[in-house]
């Protein structure tokens, strides 16, 4: 009896707790009609910044992408890059140059030289492109999802070469959450309709990005969304991938992220919640989105 | 109306009373608390017991709310360990009651108080409360470091004695009580003194979220130091305790006794120094570990020894061999256990702990920000619980727990809460064993198996503590016992 009852509780463990692999194929495919190309205009003003809502003011206009960058877009960005001789690959990895950070010494600094850093890793098995030598491409199915495995050299890469930059920290929580203080970029509660994350119950799920703006309200093979822009329309800004932020701190070599990912519970994915990396860091939970001043 | 002056006594002026009662408040507010975050907030409990209980819950508050809860265990953590102090250290009697009675007042008042601030609106009387609570729980502080001064005629040890000696014949496990005392009153006013600037320079954070700001305020250093110094003195506190109720002597006591209480200083003194020496103190911390963790290996060894013995001499054996004593040592479940918890906590918090301190800017700092907060949180929860564990283990001892129950109570805890917290290990840790894209069969296999583990001890508990209320509904029941009981050992001892 008392051996049945143990073997019962194996194969209870074996069945509930190895879940099932991620899947090695496609993605179910669902277009969101969310455009990635587009922008969002955040004008300039005053905003409750951080969790302690300090009243802050931007005193200028500016953009911010409507959705993080996609698979698709930052092929299009490695291809004619590479093909301009601004960055390079370099192993195993693609690299391209960055002018190095002041260092200053503190405790746990590392120092980040001027030189090539990488972009990314060619081929990982965690990442959605794929290189042949010549070409960048998409895996099939992933085009509209956010690009991952893209460290912060290789988001700001991206930006850099189209003039645009990525968002600081503080304009970056602005475009996020408006003026009015909320804590989740639709408002101040978050239920498994809003957004990507730590068992959303999404169709990707256990562990996939869904493609971009893919919490419109729209449903998908009867998993209903309820539409969750900002106050500004941009969408993604909570969970589906942490986004690269463009601050560099004195006294630091980290890289601050912004957003929750698929993998965090849902208070991570409040708008003031930080994560960090090294600049040379990349994962599949992490993207970025860029922003570009508005002229006048 | 005898009988509930009656049992307003048991749970109110005696020392097993006060810890059922505390027991029991901490073990609801858990319950009722922790299903608002983690599994049991995806599980959908935090909506029910939100709206169930009217509470009021904004985005922008959790980390201010989980400062107040902690605060709110914290206090009843260290009323605990107050009544096992004033009852197993000798002291006046007056002196006993007058600090429990303070403490009692002081803990209940910060945690009715601060949760029904933190919770549910914030009404500023309450405030108020949870502030004089813990102001009380301070005074009884310094109540029971004067009661514990060493140097007091009536509890010097005379020469030859078996316990730890000092010069003038102090009793030098009193010191280490009374350095402890008096290590953690310091230490808790550098949680009162950035409390005291809230909102005039100062905000709530969580330890865990700034770690990794490369400059910190004055005010967060002192928050960072106070909530380490105060659990490792509950870990100090917690020791001396099992030491007096062992009745730990001989040579390893005198070898433990004064490396215990340098270590007590050196490591308090290296935590208040975090201000002004941010670098060193860090080396200053880790040479009173040192000195702190030998005294705790001398009573284990002396207390497995003393178990061997114990049984052995029952059974009326002279000699045995190796396998014989093993079986000696783990018969009794709750003292076997309270013990080896303490060794345990080597594998789950000791070892993790050292290892990020050393691999820190190799490894840990290699894993993005939120992987390093969940080995933080994962560590110091650890500790907290098993600090507990070891708590509720010399608690069924201290009452007397006998038969079945006492082998099923002692062992369920050993098992479940090692389960678990091996588990929870191995979760803080999975960056070391597994990417971002093979975790997810390591997170729910490690959290269902912690899972399986704390619901095996919070079911031990539950069970044990309906039982003691009902007992509480009969008229002669267990706790009529251990009051008379009570009263019987303080006449002899008057």
């Amino acid at each position: 009896m008392k051996r049945g009852i143990l073997l019962l509780l194996l194969v209870t463990l074996a069945v509930s707790g190895c879940a099932a692999p991620a899947p090695s194929g496609p993605p179910p495919a669902f277009e969101t009609g969310v455009d990635a190309e587009s922008w969002v205009l955040v004008p300039a003003g005053e905003f409750l910044l951080s969790r302690h809502a300090h009243e802050t003011l931007i005193d200028y206009d500016f953009e911010i992408m409507t959705t993080p960058v996609t698979n698709a877009q930052y092929v299009r960005y490695a291809n004619e890059a590479l093909a301009a001789g601004k960055i390079e690959i370099a192993g195993e990895e693609l690299v391209g140059p960055y002018p190095g950070d002041a260092f200053h010494g503190e405790r746990h600094e590392e120092e980040i030289d001027a030189g090539n850093w990488p972009l990314l890793t060619l081929n990982h098995t965690d990442s959605r492109l794929t290189f042949d030598g010549q070409t960048f491409s998409v895996k099939p199915g992933y085009e509209s999802h956010p690009v991952t495995m893209v460290t912060w050299f290789g988001a700001r890469a991206y930006c850099e070469y189209y003039g645009w930059r990525l968002p600081t920290e503080t304009e970056w929580e602005k475009a996020a959450r408006g003026t009015d203080g909320r804590a989740f970029p639709w408002g101040n509660e978050i239920v498994v309709e809003n957004a990507n994350y730590h068992h959303s119950k999404d169709p990707f799920e256990p562990i996939g990005t869904t493609p971009v703006g893919f919490y419109n309200g729209a449903a998908y093979a009867g998993f209903q969304t309820v539409d969750s822009p900002s106050p500004y329309g941009a969408y993604d800004m909570a969970g589906n991938v942490w986004q690269w932020t463009g601050d560099v701190y004195e006294g630091t070599h980290y890289r601050f992220m912004r957003g929750g990912s698929l993998l965090n519970y849902g208070y991570d994915l409040r708008v003031w919640t930080r994560n960090s990396a090294r600049p040379d860091f990349s994962a599949p939970s992490t993207g970025f989105r860029a922003l570009r001043t508005v002229a006048g | 109306m005898q009988q509930i002056a009656a049992r307003f006594k048991y749970l109110f002026c005696s020392t097993r009373g006060l810890i059922l009662g505390t027991i029991a408040l901490m073990a609801l507010t858990v319950a009722i608390f922790g299903m608002l975050s983690g599994p049991m907030a995806e599980l959908g409990f935090k909506d029910v017991v939100e709206r169930g209980l009217g509470m009021t819950l904004l985005p922008a508050e959790r980390e201010a709310r989980i400062v107040m809860l902690y605060h709110t265990l914290a206090m009843a953590a260290v009323a605990v360990l107050v009544y096992f102090i004033t009852d197993l250290v000798p002291m006046n009697r007056r002196e006993q009651a007058g600090i429990n009675a303070t403490v009692t007042v002081g803990f209940l008042s910060a945690m009715i108080f601060g949760l029904l601030f933190a919770y549910f609106g914030h009404n500023f009387v309450f405030h108020g409360l949870f502030i004089f609570g813990q102001s009380l729980v301070f005074f009884a502080g310094l109540m029971l470091a004067a009661a514990l001064w060493p140097w007091r005629k009536a509890y010097l040890l005379p020469a030859g004695s078996e316990y730890s000696r000092g010069p003038g014949g102090i009793s030098l496990e009193r010191t280490a009580f009374f350095v402890m005392a008096v290590a953690m009153l310091i230490s808790a006013l550098f949680g009162a003194i950035p409390g005291a600037f809230f909102g005039n320079g100062f905000e709530s954070f969580l330890a865990e979220d700034v770690v990794r700001d490369p400059v910190k305020t004055n005010l967060q250093l002192a928050i960072i130091g106070h909530l380490h110094i105060m659990l490792s003195l509950i870990a100090v506190a917690t020791l001396l305790i099992l030491s007096r109720w062992i009745d730990f002597k001989g040579r390893l006591h005198k070898f433990a006794m004064p490396p215990l209480i340098l270590g007590t200083i050196v490591l308090s003194l290296g935590v208040w120094l975090l201000i002004p020496i941010e670098g060193l103190a860090h080396v200053i911390i880790y040479g009173g570990s040192t000195l702190v963790l030998p005294a705790a290996l001398f009573m284990v060894i002396y207390g497995w020894r003393q178990l061997i013995r114990d049984r052995m001499a029952a059974l009326g054996k002279t000699s045995w061999n190796f396998f014989q004593g093993l079986r000696a040592m783990v018969a009794d479940p709750i003292k076997f256990g309270v013990l080896w918890q303490m060794v345990y906590m080597n594998f789950v918090v000791s070892f993790v702990g050292i290892f990020m301190a050393i691999k820190l800017d190799e490894i840990i700092r290699i894993w993005p920000a939120r992987e390093e907060r969940v080995t933080l949180t994962g560590h110091w929860h650890i500790l907290a619980t098993l600090i507990a564990t070891i708590l509720l283990l010399h608690y069924a001892d201290y009452i007397g727990l006998k038969g079945k129950v006492r082998q099923w109570f002692g062992w369920t805890i050993i098992l479940g809460s090692n389960l678990a917290f091996a588990a929870m290990t191995l979760f803080q840790t999975k960056r070391l064993y597994v990417t971002e894209t093979g975790q997810e069969a390591l997170i729910n296999t490690t959290i269902l198996l912690a899972d399986i583990g704390l619901v095996m001890v919070i079911l031990v508990i539950a069970v044990f503590l309906f039982a003691r209320l009902l007992d509480l509904f009969r008229p002669r029941g267990r706790w009529a016992e251990e009051l008379a009981q009570e009263e019987s050992s303080r006449e002899v001892g008057e």
